[in-house]
């Protein structure tokens, strides 16, 4: 069981409640963040028109920062990364107009 | 909407009170970090990114530095300011133009540069979107402790955008807000006598301009896209992008770890579609190679097309016709750079400016009559989006 804290960014709230910070429990072991990216856009997107905004082929859409406790997560892994408890992973869309 | 007083300069700044939610501070600190995650700059504080023009890691203090350290460069090695000089910052509330804000007083005042800052933003009276945006303007004028102005589409020509929405449709909405935006900057800075108009145009922006210009044959426009100033002869306003050679990717960072405030949200009319297309391949691009975006302007940069040769010129270039079948006669014969128009005065290569026929052609459509449930005040935008998701 892991807790981390999630965080849609620069406008990606809308496709979450608006909501920009989350809490999220996912109940089982070795949770990485493939694992997180599925369970965001089975679970927490609450429209379906809006999965191809955050993902593109089954990952994070180019455009989008993934950042895990402010790194960039390119640095940490990526889609390998296993989630610790406490861990901040923030999304933030870089395509909104200046 | 709460609305601030424009002098409240000197207050101090409380996040909660004024409706953002700057990110959270990570608790998970690795106490032990392997020597290749260091940063390859200072070699002793953990990598945070992997900047995209060299691939260098580097930590968030080392980051700061060569960042601002290279606009600091860009404005040098360029000229960009003149001690003495008042420049406005064209201010969306975006990332870009807060960054470009905070960036540059910072900059002024690490660095002497001797500038006067203004942050000017337009008012095109998009309710839901503009309103919202120019509520992040006014706390960074807070914030920052500089002036702000405002000009509004109403004030310069009568019509607001969700009006002209109403009136023109949402397809042509690009169309006009562009046209008018141009002239809006130029007559802010006018109305407070500056001459220099900085914006927030980034890397990404200058290479999705030089594709779409390539994409659309554009050669007139492909050689000045990637000009860092920009001037017409006879007007007294110059154009600068500091940020020409700073990433999308990096500017969002700067901003994601100095938790500066800015509005996100896309504009609620159609948004511009040739440049996503522009901007997908970008994307794509440049995930498989991150330098490509600088590679692109420098080869926009170095495009030099071969002078054309003089056309005979045909009557349909000597006369111009207008939208509701008037002519005007004795057009020059060629492009003159620094024609005015007749009506505004705006600089203008044909004889009537584009802003004016756009307005020529609104106000022959513009309602004689307005229903009591006048739905434009209320977000026309918002309404047409609404009535587009419906279904039966």
């Amino acid at each position: 069981m892991v807790s981390v804290t999630v965080e849609f960014l620069g406008g990606l709230d809308v496709i979450v409640n608006k909501q920009r910070i989350h809490q999220v429990q996912i109940d089982e072991e070795g949770v990485d963040m493939k694992r997180l990216i599925s369970y965001i856009a089975d679970q927490m997107i609450t429209n379906k028109n809006d999965v191809e905004v955050f993902l593109e082929d089954g990952s994070v859409r180019p455009g989008i920062l993934t950042l895990i406790n402010d790194t960039d997560w390119e640095l940490e892994g990526g889609e390998g990364y296993l989630l610790e408890d406490k861990d901040v992973i923030s999304f933030t869309s870089t395509l909104h107009g200046g | 909407m709460g609305q601030i007083s424009k002098r409240r300069s000197s207050v101090s700044f409380d996040y909660s009170a004024m409706s953002f939610t700057p990110p959270s501070d990570p608790v998970n600190r690795k106490s032990e970090i392997k020597v290749s995650q260091l940063c390859e700059l200072c070699h002793c504080r953990k990598a945070l990114l992997r900047r995209p023009k060299n691939l260098q890691k580097v930590c968030k203090l080392c980051f700061f530095h060569v960042f601002e350290t290279e606009i600091h460069n860009t404005i040098v090695s360029n000229k960009l300011f003149h001690r003495g000089e008042k420049v406005a910052v064209g201010a969306s509330g975006g990332k870009d133009s807060t960054v470009l804000a905070y960036i540059l007083k910072l900059l002024n005042e690490r660095h002497d540069y001797g500038i006067e800052i203004i942050l000017l933003s337009i008012d095109e009276g998009i309710i839901g979107y503009r309103d919202d945006s120019l509520a992040t303007v006014k706390r960074n004028q807070v914030q920052y402790n500089l002036p702000l102005e405002i000009v509004s589409y109403r004030d310069l020509y009568n019509w607001t955008m969700d009006e002209i929405v109403a009136c023109a449709g949402v397809r042509n909405s690009c169309t006009y807000c562009g046209v008018f935006r141009r002239q809006a900057l130029d007559r802010g800075a006018a109305k407070l006598g500056i001459a220099h108009v900085v914006t927030g145009h980034n890397a990404d922006d200058m290479a999705e301009t030089v594709l779409m210009n390539i994409f659309r044959g554009d050669v007139a426009r492909l050689e000045k896209s990637t000009a860092i100033i920009t001037q017409s002869t006879g007007s007294p306003i110059k154009r600068s992008k500091p940020f020409k050679y700073s990433y999308q990717k990096e500017i969002v960072l700067y901003a994601h770890y100095k938790k500066l405030d800015y509005f996100s949200t896309e504009c609620s009319y159609a948004p511009e579609a040739f440049r996503g297309t522009a901007r997908e391949l970008m994307k794509n691009l440049e995930m498989q190679r991150p330098s490509c975006i600088l590679d692109i302007i420098h080869s926009g940069e170095n495009l030099v097309l071969k002078p054309k040769r003089q056309k005979k010129i045909s009557p349909s270039e000597v006369m111009e016709v207008r939208s509701d079948g008037a002519v005007s006669l004795g057009r020059p014969s060629k492009f003159v750079d620094g024609n005015t128009c007749e009506r505004c005065g705006y600089l203008s290569s044909n004889k009537i400016c584009k802003a004016c026929i756009l307005l020529e052609g609104l106000e022959r459509n513009r309602a004689k009559m307005t229903l009591d449930t006048d739905t434009s005040t209320g977000g026309a935008a918002r309404l047409t989006r609404e009535l587009e998701r419906l279904t039966f």
